[in-house]
């Protein structure tokens, strides 16, 4: 039987797994929340961004250091594969539908075996004085590198909802997913603010991936898993709201972490895409839906 | 006869992808949903191959009617379950079913869990020199059958409401195209058919593991094939699968498994960007300019 101490351990530890989950998947409740694009390569860039951030980290410098610095280079990216995207698909609105999942899910294969082919498929780590040891405060023990994690998921998600809420581009890019003809007459260039909001949603990427590889090990076919984790996440917030977001990842992190604990880890995988499953079943507009 | 044995065992995976690409097709060509979870159809067939050959040393016959029957029930679910969804909520609730399978396979004891089983061909030839030879004669027959199937299909009433399922779901409805029963039924024929091309794979490679037989990899393939091809034809995921798996197994051989992955993708890639209709399309385009 499972003692009321080790389900509160489970749920304290799931609810800083559910915020590093929410940071992982910012990124895609941009890109595929508010502006509709297909991004299933998002959880590959993600692992593209551990890698970039393991390769940088060995110059010595701190992994979030690398994320930050990574930051730029992906938002270039971003802006680079939306362009296409646009050119390519949107703009000759030519059955968006199955090339644009064919053209992400394709991009998504390529970037994982690129990393097989220059990496090799063993797990790679990076090392900094924080991960590793663990806090403790009482009984309970927090490993530093999690509350890492969670301290960026935190910074991120408040600088996110900021952004969104204050500034004129931040609001314009909520505006493009709801009305971009309204947001022509006011002035605005969509396609600009799409692009922007898509850079934004890379680069956001690029410090998640370096979060990525501070919690654990990272390989290249993780990208896998990583699809249900943040899609779930995604579509359980309700798509494009981001203080939803981390609603939606504290969820999964406290399901995961409680199966992990009741009925083994070989479980967990299941987690995320099970209650993806059922949500779009039941409620595919997520639990803050429009 | 004396003819390399490899030619046989290449022969068999690259008909098999043949009758994948034509049950991709069913769906994700002729009505526009595209199915990420082509893993878990053919896991489907290759466990029920697996349960029916351990429990009753079935046939291999019975192992590939029974593969077809649970994953056609398997693809009228996922149907069922997903029949508001559209575009990529459709695409990632099929990758989903694909890793909870996944998950209670590995801790299925009674077929191997995560370690797998090891599985002894039964000495039944039939008329036939090897195992490896029948083997690739059935998947012959499966894949002629499958071709034969989706050819059908593509002119009757079924193909032509999942085409204005595709160009507009609404316009079909209000048409008086009964749009939930024909996508009810396409799932179905597309699972049940991407069962069947799994469903020999055990006695194929005498061993069964979760992680190979769960593969995303298959879907790229799967789904790259007839895009690859040309959707709107069922000659299309045939030309796409023959070209496409040839090289992959040409490939795996001369350097590596992880490329043939790169093939399909970067070629995916560069068909859906430069020539959309496929080499159908390409086919089309030639004909019209050189008259």
């Amino acid at each position: 039987m499972i003692s009321i101490d080790l389900l509160f351990e489970a749920v304290l530890f799931g609810i800083l797994l559910g915020c590093f989950y929410a940071a992982v998947s910012l990124g895609l409740s941009v890109a595929f929340g508010l502006l509709d694009v297909p991004y299933v390569a998002h959880p590959a860039l993600l692992i593209l961004g551990s890698y970039f951030t393991f390769l940088l980290s060995k110059t010595g410098l701190d992994p979030i250091i690398c994320g930050l610095l990574l930051m730029p280079v992906f938002y270039l990216i971003g802006i680079a594969l939306y362009r296409f995207y646009y050119e390519t698909f949107e703009r000759r609105s030519s059955d968006t539908g199955v090339r644009g999942l064919a053209f992400f899910f394709g991009i998504a294969f390529i970037i994982e075996v690129c990393l097989i082919l220059v990496f090799g498929v063993d797990q790679r780590t990076v090392s900094a004085t924080y991960i590793g040891s663990s806090l403790e405060i009482g009984e309970y023990r927090f490993p530093y590198r999690m509350l890492v994690a969670f301290g960026i998921a935190i910074f991120l998600t408040t600088l996110l909802t900021l952004y969104f809420s204050k500034t004129f581009n931040g609001r314009a890019i909520k505006a493009v997913g709801q009305d971009e003809g309204a947001l022509r007459l006011m002035g605005a260039n969509p396609v600009k603010i799409k692009q922007l909001a898509f850079g934004i949603a890379t680069a956001v990427n690029a410090l998640a991936g370096a979060m990525l590889i501070i919690v654990g090990p990272v390989e290249p076919a993780m990208d896998r898993i990583y699809i249900g984790r943040t899609f779930c996440v995604v579509v359980l917030a309700g798509l494009g709201s981001m203080s939803g977001t981390l609603v939606a990842g504290l969820i999964l992190g406290i399901a995961e972490s409680v199966v992990m604990m009741t009925l083994g880890a070989s479980w967990a995988p299941a987690v995320s895409f099970g209650l993806l499953l059922l949500m779009l079943g039941i409620r595919p507009q997520g639990l803050f839906g429009r | 006869m004396n003819v390399n044995e490899y030619i046989f065992f290449a022969g068999f995976v690259i008909l098999q992808f043949v009758v994948l690409a034509t049950a991709w097709n069913i769906l994700g060509g002729y009505a526009g949903y595209v199915n990420f979870g082509v893993p878990a159809f053919i896991a489907v067939g290759a466990y029920s191959a697996v349960v029916l050959f351990k429990s009753i040393s079935a046939p291999l016959v019975v192992q590939i009617i029974g593969g077809g029957i649970l994953a056609g029930l398997l693809g009228l679910m996922v149907g069922l379950l997903t029949l508001k969804l559209r575009g990529i909520f459709f695409s990632i609730a099929t990758v989903a079913v694909v890793f909870i399978l996944e998950t209670v396979v590995m801790n299925w004891r009674y077929v191997g869990g995560a370690t797998g089983l090891q599985l002894t061909r039964p000495p039944d030839l039939w008329i036939f020199d090897t195992y490896t030879r029948m083997l690739f004669f059935v998947m012959a027959v499966l894949a002629v059958c499958s071709v034969s199937i989706a050819r059908y299909i593509q002119d009757s009433f079924l193909g032509r409401g999942l085409r204005a399922v595709r160009d507009s779901e609404e316009a079909a409805e209000c048409s008086g195209v009964p749009t939930l029963k024909i996508k009810l039924i396409a799932c179905t024929i597309s699972g049940a058919l991407m069962g069947v091309a799994g469903a020999p794979m055990p006695m194929y490679l005498s061993y069964i593991e979760p992680t190979a037989t769960f593969n995303l990899n298959y879907s790229i393939s799967a789904l790259g094939m007839p895009i690859i091809g040309g959707t709107s034809h069922w000659i299309g995921p045939v030309i796409g699968a023959l070209l496409l798996a040839t090289i992959q197994q040409i490939v795996t051989v001369t350097v590596s498994n992880e490329l043939n992955v790169l093939v399909v993708g970067v070629l995916l890639v560069l068909f859906v960007v430069l020539a959309p209709d496929g080499i159908l399309g390409l086919i089309k385009k030639w004909k019209q300019s050189s008259k």
